[in-house]
């Protein structure tokens, strides 16, 4: 089914100047998404992007029919881009007015705009059908999308906004950034809060109309979302999340238009959005800051080093231990023998574990700010965790008779 | 009365009503729950359950389109939550995931399949066609009469009749389960609703309105209907069953206005063209929910008088 050589070729821009065109365009789509996107999702407006999509949909109809009016062809890319904008920012200003003016709450508005905007559209559209000027290809394809007929300069131009984009981003990311967690101190600091949330919006309408001719106007929203959340499962700074989201979703984008010149009927929109789908089902399993896998092994070492601990301290104390787990990790690392008596080794071990308990209990009498980290902490080598000095500190006042007074 | 306007206006026009008040019941509880997106989800993810459902028995019928359809509405479901939990990420968001990706999936299978032979591609799974569901026998007033004409009927009619029955009975069933648990999930949970369970059925009944819609009518009106309407209500009056009684008011005011002016309101400004009945009910119900913004009694609510 997949033709493997033309893969590779895509891959490595071999497949033709156009396909190659149209790859970069998506993949700096697809970067601008994902980096946008990240804010948007941090300013927990993800879905107003879906809104703002849908409303492109008059614009592009009246724009085509002005075009067409005024004796052009109608299918001049940037003409109906700016239509589509004009359409996308009145939508855009209808789902602010209707949140702040009226007791409906975002999601209402949301899917009331969305709706009343794509059914007008449609309304467009179907005009546009009728007069009979409206090749389908021509206005259809912006629903959901289509590289197969792009021209080369539509090509560039999509390219262009998508560097636009990606630029600005890099430019304006401590401002988006301080709006997205502390809006007092974006203030504060000098910030202007509306306009720089314009200016996300601005950036969001961008991706969205840049999107429009590749992905089409249903899915594009998908490019702001997916690659975020995945990238939120690889890491908690946000200047590292958009570059992981800039990266997955450059990457869908390269590999989507790869694919989808390499397979027959696979359209490039929806293939990018299912490979970025795929990419966010890997960051969600397999991801090292929060990913399923690697949250499963972690809380079994917790719970391992828990076991392991109350063991040895039970070794201590000479009592019995009867619960299964504690004996499984003791035995596995030859604490005790079968019968339940401790070894050599575990013996040295009990004896450092009541006297690392000691050390940290006299810590946190010290440091009682530390009690939350410090929960997680004394589980482990406490020369892992404290420098000499505060270990040797510790070890002084464990020592020093009862009753005297700390060191300083 | 010309004798084709039964057949040709009065019986589409039916079927639009039957679809936009099964939304707008419906959607009175999603706006009030915060849900509203919900439906703009499920009439997303229909789309893929439909094309699989195709896939695997080969035909248009309408039962294994919408157990197809079910099935994809609860997997969602589903899968938001799990991308809820795991990611720690709002619901709108992992809605976004879910949704965008499961329709892509849904475009996809149907570029792959070969469906060309029988009527069903995106566009008509986008906007419907309302216009062509036309009782052709129904030629005269005697016809309604008439076993033999009334089996000409589309049979979108019989569906959707039957589904607005079934929200209906829903409503009054629940109805007090519904009311306390959209209205204070805590204290419904502590009298014993099971609130859960009305979210889980709610949704589900939505995703089942959604199916029969989206067949008959397309996806846009009922994405518009379950939203648009409610919304409208909403801000004409602080009680709920007013509130609900003029959603359904709203919901077939822009069915029968939306209908006639994609069709004779065109004719009526006298020009030839012929646009989509189901975007110009979408158009007509956000315009009600416009009006209502500048104008109804009750759009800021009860705090700010």
């Amino acid at each position: 089914m997949i033709d493997g050589a033309t893969f590779v070729n895509a891959l490595t821009f071999n497949a033709g100047y156009n396909t190659a065109i149209v790859a970069t365009g998506a993949v700096l789509l697809g970067w601008a998404g994902g980096t946008v996107g990240t804010f948007l999702l941090l300013r927990r407006r993800s879905l107003v992007s879906d809104a703002l999509s849908h409303a492109t949909l008059p614009g592009i109809g009246i724009a085509f029919l002005v075009m067409a009016w005024m004796g052009g062809s109608g299918r001049f890319l940037p003409g109906l881009l700016l239509g589509a904008a004009i359409s996308a920012m009145i939508g855009l200003a209808s789902v602010e007015w209707l949140t702040r003016r009226t007791r409906l709450n975002a999601d209402a508005a949301i899917g009331a705009v969305l709706s009343a905007f794509f059914g007008f559209g449609v309304v467009l559209l179907t005009v546009i059908q009728s007069l009979g000027i409206g090749r389908q290809a021509g206005i259809g394809s912006f629903l959901l999308g289509s590289t197969s007929g792009m021209l080369r300069n539509e090509a560039i131009t999509l390219a262009g906004l998508a560097f636009g984009i990606a630029l600005l981003v890099f430019l304006f990311r401590r401002q988006l950034t301080l709006i997205c967690f502390d809006e007092t101190f974006a203030r504060t600091s000098g910030i202007d809060i509306r306009r720089t949330d314009l200016l996300l919006m601005l950036l969001v309408m961008a991706v969205t109309v840049t999107g429009l001719r590749i992905v089409g106007l249903i899915l594009v929203v998908a490019l702001l979302i997916i690659p975020p959340v995945a990238a939120r499962f690889w890491t908690d700074q946000t200047n590292t999340m958009a570059l992981v989201g800039g990266l997955i979703g450059g990457l869908s984008g390269f590999v989507g238009t790869a694919l989808s010149a390499s397979v027959p009927n696979f359209p490039a929109g929806p293939v990018i959005v299912l490979v970025a789908a795929c990419l966010f089902v890997v960051s969600l399993l397999f991801a090292p800051a929060r990913g399923v896998f690697y949250g499963l092994y972690r809380s079994r070492a917790f719970s391992r080093k828990v076991h392991r601990r109350q063991g040895l301290l039970a070794i201590l104390r000479g009592e019995a231990i009867y619960d299964r787990d504690t004996i499984r990790v003791l035995r596995s690392e030859r604490l005790i023998h079968a019968d339940g008596t401790p070894t050599e080794a575990g013996l040295d071990a009990a004896e450092n574990a009541a006297r690392e308990e000691a050390l940290w209990t006299i810590y946190l009498r010290d440091n009682p700010d530390a009690a939350y980290r410090a929960a997680r902490m004394r589980l482990d080598p406490i020369a892992q965790r404290l420098t000499g000095s505060e270990i040797a500190e510790l070890e002084r006042q464990l020592n020093a008779p009862a009753g005297s007074l700390p060191a300083g | 009365m010309d004798g084709l306007y039964i057949g040709l206006v009065l019986v589409p026009t039916l079927i639009g009503v039957l679809a936009a008040v099964s939304c707008a019941l419906l959607g009175n509880f999603l706006v009030l729950r915060k849900q509203s997106l919900m439906g703009d989800a499920v009439s997303h993810v229909v789309l893929p359950g439909i094309v699989v459902a195709f896939i695997l028995t080969g035909s248009v019928s309408v039962g294994p389109m919408l157990l197809g359809a079910a099935a994809a509405a609860l997997i969602s479901a589903l899968l938001i939550e799990l991308v809820r939990n795991l990611g720690k990420v709002e619901s709108g968001a992992a809605m976004g995931v879910v949704f965008t990706a499961l329709f892509a999936l849904g475009i996809l299978l149907l570029e792959q399949s070969d469906t060309r032979n029988v009527h069903f591609d995106v566009e008509h799974a986008l906007y419907g066609n309302l216009e062509s569901l036309v009782w052709l026998a129904g030629i005269d007033a005697d016809s309604i009469f008439d076993r033999a004409a009334l089996a000409g009927l589309p049979p979108q009619l019989g569906r959707l009749f039957v589904t607005l029955v079934v929200v209906i009975v829903f409503l009054f069933v629940f109805w007090r389960q519904l009311v306390v648990s959209t209205f204070d999930p805590v204290f419904a949970h502590s009298a014993g609703v099971p609130v859960r369970f009305i979210g889980a059925a709610l949704i589900s009944l939505v995703a089942i309105v959604a199916v029969m819609a989206f067949e008959a009518v397309g996806a846009i009106i009922t994405i518009a209907m379950l939203i648009c309407p409610a919304a409208a209500a909403r801000l004409m009056t602080n009680r709920f069953i007013p509130q609900v009684v003029w959603s359904v008011v709203f919901a077939v005011v822009s069915a029968v206005v939306g209908f006639w002016a994609a069709g004779s309101g065109m004719e009526l400004i006298g020009s030839g063209f012929s646009v989509s009945a189901a975007g110009m009910i979408a158009t007509v119900s956000g315009l009600i929910l416009a009006i209502c913004a500048v104008a109804a009694p009750q759009r800021k609510g009860a705090l700010d008088h």
